[in-house]
């Protein structure tokens, strides 16, 4: 495909009407809480759009992020936004190996000083020189600070680029941080989730095909549009927390009868994401619709929110070591100072 | 780490041990103080020192209104802020699960509305009993700087339960952080302060009862 094809010239060759087409970006400024007046002006800034080069890097990832976006239901539109892109360079789904592979990374970043857009799916490992993780002999450190150098735009992808994700975790052995700490002031857009629910990655990329701009975004760089509003606040099964009906165990009565999961270790009320609403598989179910809780997997430290089975409030630290130790210290200290009164006061009695 | 992480993980281990020691570190003090034994005979009829002591400690929890009405508003007041207190703590789903987590052991929760108007009820009692204290002159001759921090701390985190409930503070996270690091200020505070009437109350009350019984108090 040329570059210099619009994305309405390539939707006609794919045969997609003009029609579906004004349906399909309806859709998108729906699910982007854009005005409804908006979706023509979205249409028509798509359609005008030309093929955008995206440079894609996978660091300390497991590319389930990868996996996710290449198997979101289709075929769909979305499929057609992967398929304008111009990914040029893209580990799992690139021809090229090799120096093959890095020239047409290096090609790409010259031929669109600018204008390219870098995705990133993992954490960088920073600890004893960023040696745990090399792609070409060069650290992931390295190979970000030149990528990004002249990109429009960093896009983070997952919650390990976003905010750390696993590799992050206690004790975190490779020093891994997210890219948010290594891009200085590049424009930054964190998509996370473990992984990331496809439309909240096309709907970010369409805007900016569309408007030319980021999206807006909440104080962690995440899309306002896909992760304004918490999975709780979303929840079929809010109704239940509100009237104290909890599912106390997978297969108890509760849980049968859809229950809220709460107590079983629900983390929706923390998790900012759009699971909820766009849901999976073209909308078919979700976590909580498929009976499990939410792990808040698109959520800073969900790795090590105390147990992905332990209800929210629950606390995080051991607490009857420090509670009997304390209570040992203030019970010996108490009798103790209880016990010189009572021999200071026998002394003055003695002596007056 | 991110302040829920801090809040839920050392704030709330470090508040834990200062409320462990000081709670024990005072009633190791007030039980292990001798006492001048009371060499005088008890009177006719009087109960076993723990019976009286024990009846006492009930007794004084059922309201008296003295003939003129002047305790009505502190006796009614008090209780209702009370018994507030214990359905939120008690009565609130993820409290329940603070405790579970804990003890180890948990109970049915109450119905978010319930806890919800008893929020809002208890959030207006304490703001009445403040509006007394200051506005009676008696009251507030004999307040100190306890009586007042006392209150904040038992306020603030019904206050910022509230925001979270009602999302006043958003992110989720930022504000549940805030309302556990209530609590914790809540729990450092309460052995040092008046707070501590939570334990010493049932001591002094049974002391009481059973010196009043024991020189024939008609109670
Ligand atoms: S299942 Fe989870 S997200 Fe749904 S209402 Fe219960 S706690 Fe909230």
């Amino acid at each position: 495909m040329t570059k210099d094809r619009t994305l309405g010239e390539h939707m006609s060759r794919r045969g997609i009407s003009r029609r579906a087409f004004g349906k399909y970006c309806a859709y998108l400024a729906s699910t982007m809480a854009l005005s409804p007046k908006m979706a023509p002006a979205m249409a028509q800034g798509l359609a005008a759009a030309r093929r955008q080069a995206v440079i894609w890097l996978s660091f300390q990832e497991c590319t389930g992020c990868t996996e996710s976006f290449t198997r979101s239901y289709s075929p769909t539109l979305e499929d057609l936004i992967f398929d304008f892109i111009s990914l040029d360079y893209h580990h799992t789904l690139q021809a090229a190996s090799g120096e093959a592979a890095e020239l047409a990374r290096e090609q790409s970043m010259e031929e669109n000083k600018g204008k390219y857009i870098v995705v990133v799916d993992g954490s960088v490992p920073t600890k004893d020189g960023g040696v745990y993780s090399m792609i070409a002999g060069h650290t992931n450190v390295d190979i970000l600070a030149s990528t990004i150098e002249n990109a429009f735009a960093v896009v983070a992808v997952g919650t390990c680029a976003a905010f750390g994700g696993l590799p992050y975790a206690k004790p975190n052995p490779t020093g891994a941080v997210a890219i948010s700490e290594l891009v200085g002031n590049k424009p930054l857009i964190n998509i996370p989730g473990c992984p990331p629910v496809p439309e909240a990655m096309t709907g970010t990329i369409a805007h900016i095909l569309a408007f030319g701009s980021l999206p807006e975004l909440d104080d962690k760089h995440r899309p306002l549009a896909f992760f304004g509003e918490s999975i709780h606040d979303r929840c079929y099964r809010r109704s239940f927390y509100e009237r104290g009906l909890f599912a106390k165990s997978f297969d108890d009565e509760g849980a049968r009868k859809g229950w809220c999961l709460y107590e079983v270790g629900c983390k929706g009320p923390i998790a900012y994401n759009t699971c909820a609403t766009t849901k999976w598989n073209g909308g078919t179910s979700f976590p909580i619709q498929s009976g499990h809780t939410c792990f808040a997997c698109g959520s800073p430290n969900f790795w090590d929110q105390g147990g992905f089975y332990k209800s929210l409030p629950s606390r995080t630290s051991s607490i009857g070591t420090v509670a009997g130790a304390t209570a040992a210290a203030g019970v010996a200290l108490g009798a103790g100072a209880a016990l010189i009164a009572a021999n200071r006061k026998k002394q003055y009695s003695k002596e007056t | 780490m991110d302040l829920l992480s801090f809040a839920r993980g050392p704030a709330l281990q470090f508040a834990i041990g200062v409320f462990c020691f000081g709670v024990t570190w005072r009633l190791a003090i007030l039980l292990f103080t001798p006492q001048a034994r009371d060499l005088t005979p008890a009177r006719k009829g009087a109960l076993p020192s723990p019976i009286a002591g024990g009846r006492e400690v009930f007794r004084r929890m059922w309201p008296e209104i003295h003939p003129t009405g002047s305790n009505m508003f502190t006796t009614i007041n008090g209780y209702v802020f009370h018994l507030g207190l214990a359905v939120i703590v008690f009565g609130f789903a993820p409290h329940i699960q603070l405790i579970k987590s804990i003890f180890g052991t948990a109970w049915p929760s109450l119905p978010n509305f319930v806890i919800h108007i008893a929020g809002g009820v208890t959030i207006a009692s304490l703001i009445a009993a403040l509006v007394k204290r200051l506005t009676s002159p008696v009251l507030r001759l004999i307040s100190t700087l306890d009586d007042y921090i006392s209150w904040a701390v038992t306020i603030a985190p019904l206050i910022t339960g509230y925001m979270l409930v009602g999302r006043l503070i958003q992110p989720y996270n930022t504000a549940l952080a805030v309302h556990i690091l209530s609590f914790v200020v809540l729990l450092i505070w309460l052995p040092f302060g008046k707070l501590m009437h939570a334990f010493i109350v049932f001591i002094s009350r049974a002391r009481t009862g059973a010196y009043l019984n024991h020189r024939g108090a008609q109670l």
